[in-house]
């Protein structure tokens, strides 16, 4: 096996957003699919962690912190949002929310 | 092979293992179990950022991810009270398309990232190292302006939040 370098890091960063991408695609959840969004700002955090510790600089850090920051912000409004549609619709299935006005 | 390459692999697999088991878990098909799943995600992944020497953000990490958002996410799917998913069936056809064109990105991505890197080069040595001291020294002195800026976008979201988690949304 070949010394750990920045390529290993960035095909799991890699893997992991390709993973995510696929449950946004296939899950029917809206909540699941929250979960897998998720995973792919996780992927983004570990290239820029990744690439910070290649570069010996801290600027990669700081940039998942505040990514960490956003993403926290988003999920709470986002199921803000969930938890209204639910209460108007009843439902948390992307397939009963097809159309635009509630 | 070193111990640190060693544990590497050790958390890569645990990472990759259960992102899977979110996406796709062959034996239940409720949120909860997908949210656990992302708990244990997001543990390895410290585990990971601990071997780039990123000690805070680990800290960060476990503490707001696997703290924070993961009890939002489980107070939402308890309030909810979904059990719908259980019955429905996925579609094979489009989660096949969609599994294709996932796997083309991940192909592209992958085979790109190994002819433009040197593989097998190994990390260069560390000369910082992402401790709690340094990286409030960047963030209040370089990073004023946007950390500032995000303090606001904290307080929209709150304000926001709350007014539409209100009972009549005019």
């Amino acid at each position: 096996m070949m010394k750990v370098g920045l390529e290993h890091y960035l095909t799991v960063s890699a893997l992991l957003f390709c993973l995510g991408l696929f449950g946004v695609i296939a899950r029917r959840n809206l909540l699941v699919i929250y979960m897998c969004l998720e995973l792919m700002l996780n992927a983004a955090n570990l290239a820029f962690v990744a690439f910070s510790r290649f570069n010996n600089e801290l600027n990669g850090q700081v940039m998942v912190f505040f990514i960490v920051t956003v993403a926290a912000a988003e999920v709470a409004v986002g199921l803000a949002l969930i938890v209204a549609l639910y209460r108007k619709r009843q439902t948390a299935h992307v397939e009963d929310l097809t159309s635009m006005k509630l | 092979m070193s111990a640190g390459d060693g544990f590497f692999y050790f958390f890569a697999f645990l990472t990759l293992f259960f992102g899977v088991l979110v996406v796709y878990n062959p034996f239940s098909r409720n949120p909860v179990t997908s949210a656990m799943f992302l708990v244990l995600t997001i543990l390895s992944l410290a585990g990971l950022f601990l071997l780039l020497n990123a000690f805070f953000l680990a800290a960060v990490q476990v503490l707001v991810y696997a703290g924070a958002v993961i009890v939002l996410f489980l107070f939402v799917i308890m309030l909810l009270d979904i059990k719908e998913e259980e019955r429905r069936k996925i579609r094979v056809i489009s989660a096949g398309t969609g599994f294709l064109a996932v796997a083309a990105i991940a192909f592209t991505i992958i085979s790109r990232l190994i002819w433009t890197t040197r593989p097998g080069a190994g990390l260069p040595a560390a000369t910082v190292v992402g401790s709690t001291a340094e990286l409030g020294t960047i963030l209040f002195q370089k990073f004023l302006l946007p950390f500032e800026i995000l303090s606001l976008l904290l307080l929209v979201a709150m304000v926001g939040v709350i007014l539409l988690s209100k009972k009549d949304l005019k």
